[in-house]
């Protein structure tokens, strides 16, 4: 099969495109989720802490833990993840502090994403890079 | 029902009116996360716990939304304030309908 020099260079083209829409499919996801809590509105990035491992040798128990003193409920995303939701804690009246501890699984080496929904209704936002020697979502 | 499942709840007996305790519960569920494929390649329907609550004579300690991402035998730890004596109320909820729960005395002195 012979290419002339513009054939070669769509084909180039298509290529890389097609290399680049799962990363932009995984971020549009993650945007999505984010918009999801937060109902669009701005995020700041103080009064809210995430604790989580800079290495997991084991994707499939990661454990992380998430503060933010006022918030009404938090909600963890993992950027990297098939489906980027993880979970959502709501603090109720007799909640003593806006701390709460689990463990979760994470596809692969990414950012995991902690969102708090504050009493006064605004959004405060951080993450942690976590990364993964062993991938927990099985395949 | 999903076989051997099985909460586990740690609240101390005791506390003063008013103060924060520190609960940590832990229940054996497999969480299918509908990710995994068996070794004929077909996909493994997900079957996780979806909601997961406590409460104190009544009243709303936290509740938790879980998707697939929440690892095998989901484990939580958080805090309640113990205005009185009463008993903390703890449900499960598994995709499939079933309800797990589990309850927990305390004395104030």
């Amino acid at each position: 099969m012979n290419f002339t020099r513009r054939e070669a260079l769509i084909i180039g083209a298509g290529a890389v495109t097609a290399a680049a829409l799962p990363m932009q499919a995984f971020a549009a996801a993650i945007d999505d989720a984010i918009a999801a809590f937060t109902g669009g509105a701005e995020t700041t990035d103080s009064g809210i802490t995430l604790t989580a491992p800079e290495i997991a040798e084991n994707g499939n128990t990661v454990p992380i833990s998430v503060s933010a003193p006022g918030a009404e409920s938090i909600t963890i995303l993992a950027s990297g993840n098939p489906t980027p939701n993880v979970l959502t804690f709501t603090f109720g009246p007799l909640a003593g502090s806006q701390e709460a501890s689990s463990r979760i699984r994470l596809a692969g080496t990414q950012d995991v994403i902690a969102i708090a929904k504050m009493k006064d209704g605004t959004f405060a936002m951080t993450s942690s890079a976590v990364k993964v020697t062993i991938g927990g979502c099985g395949g | 029902m999903a076989k051997g499942v099985k909460p586990r709840v740690k609240v101390p007996k005791k506390a003063t009116a008013g103060e924060v305790i520190t609960i940590k519960t832990l229940i054996s569920h497999k969480m299918e996360s509908g990710q995994r494929k068996d070794k004929d390649g077909n996909i493994i329907p997900r079957s996780i716990i979806n909601t997961f609550t406590c409460d104190f004579n009544g009243q709303n300690v936290i509740s938790v939304e879980l998707h697939g991402a929440v690892s095998t035998n989901p484990y939580f730890q958080f805090e309640a304030k113990v205005p009185e004596s009463g008993e903390f109320v703890f449900t499960w909820l598994d995709d499939d309908g079933s309800t797990y729960t589990d309850k927990k005395s305390i004395t104030v002195a």
